[in-house]
């Protein structure tokens, strides 16, 4: 371990001795350049002159629950595009490696499949990693946690109402008849097909905190990215236990709160049709 | 002296914490009971018209409460 410690110093000194003038002008710390330039050090070298730098803010909420009295507040963090990734997600990540380490935001996959960096990103909700800096024009971009939830930390929402709900609906296979083979269950190509569209959500809870009616009722109305979980259980062929998930649906608040705003399909970041798969378990109950 | 609703939730919210006490083992019993008391203690400083901050402890707090009543937590120690 300490051969190893001593072998980054090492280098870290190397990095930061060497181009020492470049360091100067840039008037950053010189560790954290030194970080900077391990991370990137190809990219560092052809990006290292001030003059043309695209610089961008970002205003981004900040709340922090260990003081609890004080107001959440906006920060202003600026980047240099230039050295920086086309997405909102490389953005923060540089900012939480670079500037401020306190920043908090969830994120894994960085490819928009696994839905932890949710946010309001100037005003629409969606996945930071799939949102693109807006570079032509210079204004600030606001990033927000998803509207309507509770703030555990910074960006992070709290989601645990929303995952109850999840399970509310029983979102796995429900059948009591064994396969005819004894070893898959096998579905038609017609009926497969009716998944598309549906098995694709990664439950990101984008659209359901845009949703109006689900900000006022989200205690007993399921939402649009629930519901749209409901209608892929009943649309599949394989459940044999249809009648009792449209029964648990059959009452004022789970469904019916659904007002067809429509606000979620305009902000999957998935381009899924939430709106469509509601409206398809209303015309199901109503025949 | 009437207490307004939060304070009211602030109270009941205590009141739960002593009761889930009392179905701790014996010995352990006023580990859990100094601990509930010294977490509601930390916060005791607020300003009773801070809602936000009172209604975030609070859930906090419940959060909490369900963690530690849970009948696997045997023991709580400082």
């Amino acid at each position: 371990m300490a051969a190893l410690r001593s072998s980054t110093s090492a280098l870290l000194g190397a990095a930061a001795s060497r181009p020492a003038l470049r360091i100067a002008r840039a008037g950053v710390p010189a560790a954290v350049r030194g970080m900077a330039d391990l991370a990137s050090g190809a990219t560092h070298s052809n990006t290292a002159s001030g003059e043309n730098a695209k610089l961008k803010t970002f205003q981004i909420y900040r709340w922090n629950p260990d003081q609890p009295t004080e107001k959440p507040r906006m920060q202003a963090y600026t980047l240099d595009l230039n050295k920086t990734g086309p997405m909102v997600l490389d953005a923060l990540i540089r900012i939480k490696n670079e500037i401020d380490p306190t920043l908090t935001f969830r994120r894994s996959c960085r490819e928009g499949i696994c839905g932890s960096c949710a946010m309001n990103i100037n005003g629409t909700n969606t996945l930071a990693c799939l949102c693109r800096i807006p570079a032509e024009d210079n204004s600030e971009l606001k990033i927000y946690p998803l509207p309507h939830t509770y703030v555990v930390k910074d960006l992070v929402p709290d989601l645990t109402q929303f995952y109850k709900q999840y399970k509310s609906i029983k979102p796995y296979l429900q059948r009591d008849t064994p396969s005819p083979d004894g070893k898959e269950y096998r579905q038609s190509k017609a009926d497969r097909k009716k998944l598309d569209g549906l098995y694709e959500c990664i439950l990101c809870a984008c659209c359901s905190t845009s949703c109006p009616s689900y900000w006022w009722n989200s205690e007993e109305y399921l939402g649009p990215a629930i519901l749209l979980q409901s209608y892929r259980w009943l649309a599949d062929s394989r459940d044999e236990k249809t009648l009792q998930r449209r029964d648990a649906l059959n009452n004022s608040m789970s469904l019916y709160r659904c007002h067809t705003i429509l606000n979620c399909t305009r902000t999957c970041p998935k381009g899924l049709n939430p709106g469509l798969a509601i409206q398809s378990i209303k015309k199901e109950m109503a025949l | 002296m009437r207490l307004s609703g939060l304070q009211k939730e602030v109270l009941s919210l205590y009141r739960q914490c002593l009761r889930e006490c009392r179905k701790k083992p014996e010995a352990t019993r006023m580990h859990f009971r100094s601990f509930a008391r010294v977490e509601f203690d930390k916060n005791i400083k607020i300003d009773k018209r801070d809602f936000g901050a009172i209604e975030f402890l609070l859930r906090k707090g419940r959060r909490q409460l369900e963690m530690y009543a849970s009948p696997g937590v045997k023991d709580v120690r400082k």
